[in-house]
Parts: C-alpha cells; sequence; structure tokens
C-alpha cells in the first residue's frame, strides 16, 4: 500500500494544470479516489463525516452483485450446452458463460465510463463514481445474445440523456440502468424479447461448437405464461429449454433462460443480505416491493381468467426480474423515495405496477423495468406528500398544545 | 425588390434567434406527430407556412374592422378556411402524404404559432410586414421540422424521402434500424438536441 501512495505521489505533478498528461487528469483523480479515500477534507472547525463515501457505497452494491454475476455467467453456459445436449463438466460451463459475459461487461464500462471521464474532463469536474454500479446492472439486465453495438449505442444513450444532461451522478431522475435497457426494448425489440435471444445458441471465442437439439425452445417461462393459451389455466406448467417441467424449486435456484443475472433468486438474496447488513440498500423499499407485487398477483388470482392472472403469487416474485428489479434496481438512493414513510408507498407501488403490466399487457411479458421507471417519476411527489403531511401533523400537535 | 431591414428582420428572426418552436416552444405536438418521416415533415412546414403567412395578411387587412371582442372568432374562421383550402389542396395533388398526416392537417388550426402571430403581430402590423413574418415563423417551424424528420427518417428506417440509404451491407452486418426514433417520445428528445445545439451557439438565449 505504501509503494502504491508513493508511486501516485510521484506520477501526480504530471497531471495537474499545465503538466504533459493534463487531459487525463479526471481519469487520475478518479483512479487515486478509487484506491485511497480522498484528502481533500475539511480540516477546520466541526465537521462530520461518515468514513463511508459515495465510492465506498458504490463498491458494497458491485460486492452484492457478484453472486448473481456469477450465477449467471454459470447459467448462460448451462443454458447453452443444455440446448445443444452436451455436457462439458461444471468449469468449462462457466467458462463459456464467462466468456459470453465478459465482453457485454467490457463495453458497458467503457463506453459509459469513457463519456463520464470525457464529461468530467471538459466539465473541469471530479469523475462522478455512479458508473461503478450502472456499469455492472447493465450486464446483468440484458439478454446473452444482445448484439455489443446495441449495448454501446444504449449505454451512451443513457449515460448521456438520463444522467450527464442532468447534472451528472446523484442528480439522475431515472436509474440509468433501466433506461438502457428501456433503450434496447423499444429501440430493438426482436434483439430483447421472444425465445430467440435468451439462451446463446452460437459458440464463444470457438468452444462450445454444436447443434441445438431438436426439442430445444429458448423461451423464458414469463415468454411461455404470455403466450399460453386461455384452456391451459390449472394445468399450464412452465418448462425449461427441453421441455422438462421447471418445479417452484428450479425457479427459485435460477437455471432458467432468462437476461444474464436475474434469474437466480437464490444469488439475488445473498446480495441482497450483502445491501442490507452494510446499509447500503433499504428494508423497507425492498419489502414492500415484494409485498406489492404478492398482493397484486393474489387479487388477479381472484379472477383467473388467463394463464397469467392464475400463476400464484409466489411464482411471480420468482419469474423474470422481480427479484432482481426489487433488489438492485428499486432500492437506488438516488432514484427512490428519500422519506421513510415514502419508501413504503414507492416500493408498493412498483410491486403493484409490474404485477398490472406483467398480466394485463400482452406486448411486455415483465412489466418490472417499466414499473420502476414509472415509479421514479413519481418518487418526488410520494416525498413531497409524505413532507406535507409531516408538517400538517406537527401543526396540529403544536396547536393542541397551546391551547 | 430589394428588402428593408426591418424586413429582413422579420422575415429572418424566426429561423434561428426568434425560432417558433426551438425557442418559443410553440407547435410542438405537431412537431412529434408528424415528423417520423421526412416527406410529411416538408409538406407540414409547407402546409403552416401557406396558412401562417396568408391568415396574417387577411388579419392585417382587416385588423381595423374586426371588433375587438371577438377578434379570436374572426381569426379562427379566417384560419380554418385557409386550412380547409390546404387540405383539400394536398387531398387532390398528394393524397398518400395526406393520409399519412390524417388529422394533423385539421389541426393546423389549433396549431399554437398561428393564433400566437396573428394576435402579436398581424393585428398590429401592415398586411406586408405580416405576410413577411408569417412566411419567416411557416419557415423557420417548417425548418425544425425538416430536421427532426431527417434524423428520424435515416435512423428509424434507415431511408430518406422513401429511398434506402442505409446501404444493404450494414445490415447483413448486423445493423437494425432503431424503433425508438419511430415513436413520439424520440422526436423530443431530436429536439432537445437541436436546443441544445442552438442554445450553444446562441449564449445570450441561455437561461440560467
Amino acid at each position: 500500500m505504501k509503494a502504491l501512495r508513493n508511486y501516485l505521489d510521484k506520477i501526480k505533478p504530471n497531471f495537474a494544470e499545465g503538466g504533459k498528461l493534463a487531459m487525463l487528469r479526471s481519469l487520475f483523480e478518479g483512479m487515486e479516489t478509487f484506491l485511497f479515500v480522498s484528502n481533500d477534507t475539511s480540516k477546520s472547525g466541526v465537521h462530520i463525516h461518515d468514513s463511508i463515501d459515495a465510492k465506498r457505497t458504490m463498491t458494497a452494491v458491485i460486492i452484492a452483485l457478484v453472486p448473481a454475476l456469477l450465477f449467471g455467467m454459470y447459467n448462460t453456459g448451462y443454458q447453452h450446452y443444455l440446448a445443444i445436449g452436451a455436457d462439458p463438466g461444471y468449469w468449462m460451463t462457466f467458462v463459456y458463460g464467462f466468456l459470453a459475459v465478459l465482453p457485454i461487461i467490457a463495453v458497458s464500462y467503457i463506453v459509459g465510463l469513457g463519456i463520464e471521464f470525457t464529461v468530467a474532463q471538459w466539465k473541469k469536474e471530479e469523475i462522478h463514481e455512479g458508473f461503478l454500479v450502472s456499469g455492472i446492472l447493465i450486464p446483468l439486465i440484458v439478454p446473452v445474445d444482445t448484439p455489443l453495438w446495441m449495448i454501446a449505442v444504449a449505454t451512451a444513450f443513457a449515460v448521456i440523456f438520463a444522467k450527464e444532461v442532468f447534472g451528472g451522478t446523484g442528480y439522475n431522475i431515472f436509474n440509468v440502468a433501466l433506461i438502457t435497457r428501456a433503450f434496447l426494448f423499444f429501440a430493438y425489440p426482436s434483439a430483447m424479447s421472444g425465445d430467440q435471444v435468451f439462451v446463446r445458441t452460437g459458440t464463444t471465442f470457438g468452444i462450445g461448437e454444436g447443434a441445438t437439439v431438436d426439442a430445444f425452445s429458448g423461451a423464458t417461462p414469463l415468454g411461455q405464461i404470455t403466450i399460453a393459451s386461455s384452456d391451459q389455466i390449472g394445468s399450464f406448467q412452465a418448462v425449461d429449454v427441453l421441455g422438462h417441467p421447471l418445479s417452484t424449486w428450479d425457479l427459485f435456484i435460477g437455471l432458467i433462460p432468462g437476461s444474464i443475472g436475474e434469474t437466480s433468486v437464490l444469488a439475488i438474496l445473498i446480495g441482497a443480505a450483502i445491501l442490507l447488513f452494510t446499509g447500503v440498500a433499504s428494508w423497507k423499499t425492498m419489502l414492500s416491493v415484494f409485498v406489492g407485487g404478492a398482493f397484486t398477483a393474489a387479487l388477479f388470482n381472484l379472477a383467473g381468467t388467463t394463464v397469467a392472472m392464475s400463476v400464484s403469487p409466489f411464482d411471480h416474485l420468482l419469474l423474470g426480474g422481480f427479484a432482481f428489479g426489487a433488489v438492485f434496481m428499486a432500492t437506488d438512493p438516488v432514484t427512490s423515495a428519500r422519506t421513510e414513510t415514502g419508501k413504503y408507498i414507492f416500493g408498493f407501488l412498483i410491486g403493484v405496477m409490474a404485477i398490472v403490466i406483467r398480466i394485463l399487457n400482452p406486448g411486455y411479458p415483465e412489466g418490472m423495468m417499466l414499473a420502476i421507471l414509472l415509479m421514479n417519476i413519481f418518487a418526488p411527489l410520494i416525498d413531497y406528500y409524505v413532507v406535507e403531511s409531516n408538517i400538517k401533523r406537527r401543526l396540529k400537535r403544536a396547536a393542541a398544545k397551546q391551547s | 425588390m430589394r428588402l428593408s431591414n426591418k424586413s429582413k428582420e422579420i422575415l429572418a428572426g424566426p429561423f434561428s434567434k426568434n425560432n417558433p418552436v426551438i425557442v418559443q416552444m410553440l407547435g410542438i405536438c405537431s412537431a412529434l406527430a408528424v415528423t417520423s418521416k421526412l416527406e410529411p415533415s416538408i409538406v407540414m412546414g409547407i402546409s403552416v407556412t401557406v396558412v401562417v403567412a396568408f391568415a396574417n395578411v387577411i388579419i392585417s387587412l382587416l385588423r381595423n374592422t374586426i371588433p375587438n371582442r371577438i377578434r379570436i372568432i374572426v381569426q379562427l374562421v379566417v384560419v380554418a378556411a385557409l386550412v380547409t383550402i390546404v387540405s383539400e389542396v394536398l387531398k387532390a395533388f398528394a393524397f398518400d402524404v395526406n393520409k399519412q398526416l390524417s388529422v394533423f392537417v385539421g389541426l393546423i388550426i389549433t396549431n399554437c404559432i398561428l393564433m400566437g402571430r396573428l394576435e402579436a403581430f398581424a393585428l398590429g402590423n401592415g398586411p406586408w410586414e405580416s405576410f413577411l413574418d408569417g412566411l419567416g415563423n411557416g419557415l423557420g417551424y417548417g425548418i425544425i421540422l425538416v430536421i427532426i424528420g431527417f434524423f428520424r427518417e435515416l435512423f428509424g428506417s434507415g431511408t430518406l424521402l422513401g429511398y434506402q440509404v442505409v446501404p444493404d451491407v450494414f445490415y447483413q452486418w448486423g445493423y437494425v434500424n432503431n424503433g425508438l426514433m419511430i415513436l413520439p417520445p424520440m422526436a423530443l428528445i431530436v429536439v432537445a438536441v437541436i436546443i441544445w445545439v442552438h442554445r450553444s451557439k446562441n449564449k445570450d438565449l441561455q437561461e440560467n
């Protein structure tokens, strides 16, 4: 550590104003504060500083995302070898998935951070650290077969129009990673939905060659539910890529087709535990998303006129991106409601909207993305009314005391 | 024929510094609705130019005889008559484009630019200035529509005026048209980008 510090101090003058590498100033500062806690803190007077700054918070979120990421890589390989009817063993399965996912992560980081660094250098600001998390969230919420140039375009769009124009990290109204996904979803619908994109059937860097077996179908369980006809109510059974029925336990473990990081509720719950333990995310938001979703799904169960309506509330929470959205997207401290009561309302309405979109709109098999984006807009309104009602209550109490 | 400096200012102002769409924020609705292709954007720009120019002249000629309390009704009648004429002409000579524009030709009557120019300019100025003002504002509106339509058709459909401009080899390499460009939200973002570029060139228009 000492050697690293000394090295940084030695090369620092090169990046100062007028130094020969001044054009990379923001890059240097970014790396320096990433490695060491910033030294630009107040030296006098009464100030209370939390030792956890934004970069450290982001690091906690990334650690929480690691289980879902690793599982997603393994699942990518698993689905691939299932589809071509081969079993290369545990490590090859993981390596295949790793190599398939890695380019997506690389593209997302290079494009996103590239824009952030450029803007920071241009506006002579410190670089914002927010993209550290967005850059890893983006690969986790797209299908594995999304072309890399689409991810590059969508990431650039989201970073510029959902974040930089609003003033950078901490000022964005919408969750940047979800804007990336929404852009992909509406701009290139054929690459983001259907049964061709969620399982990678081609080779990755030359490994995993083989033709798909005859029984193969790449539809996700939610996709199957959407196209199931209404005479299948009661008898509907979600199947894996070879047509074998999936139990609730399978949905929980997550070896099913879907976007890279969203399938395993188990891995997501490990991430949730890390987030809650480090105090980065709010349990109130998470819990109320699940409660809202279960409540709405139970209401639809009473009607039960389509297969989607008759799926049990518990299965609804396990399917698709619901758990991932609830744990990692809805709790985003920038775009969610900030008042404590507001978090309950915000989360609950996300759960309600996600299930309503999922069930009632056949065009969107998954409603989590749109539900969270929609509630992002309403978060400031919710906060406003919570604060207002609090003021009113306290005024009333004060008036009662005086009289 | 030479224009005086004042006339030049009236005619050219709305192109940039006083543009009805990107500075005054008028007529945004139709700018979003008809610009998914370049051709309807051009036709819409021309239609609005014709209507606003002649409505301006007519109202300017009548400005001393219209009783103040019913002036809005009179303006509406004039505009409605002109819009109907434009609509019939389009139906006769450009039926396909007219179908694409659907109700938006009729809705020129509710375009804020029209009432804005009639109220703010034609009621207080002579017919010639009013004509130039209408022409300038209509063209200023049309320019923005054409820019939006150009980018939306190019990226959304890979064509311009219906002719394919993105070469086939791009599609073979995996290029896909951007479906979001066809949807109205992207028109708003394109307008925003135009405003962004415009404001960064005209510092005096920047608000704090």
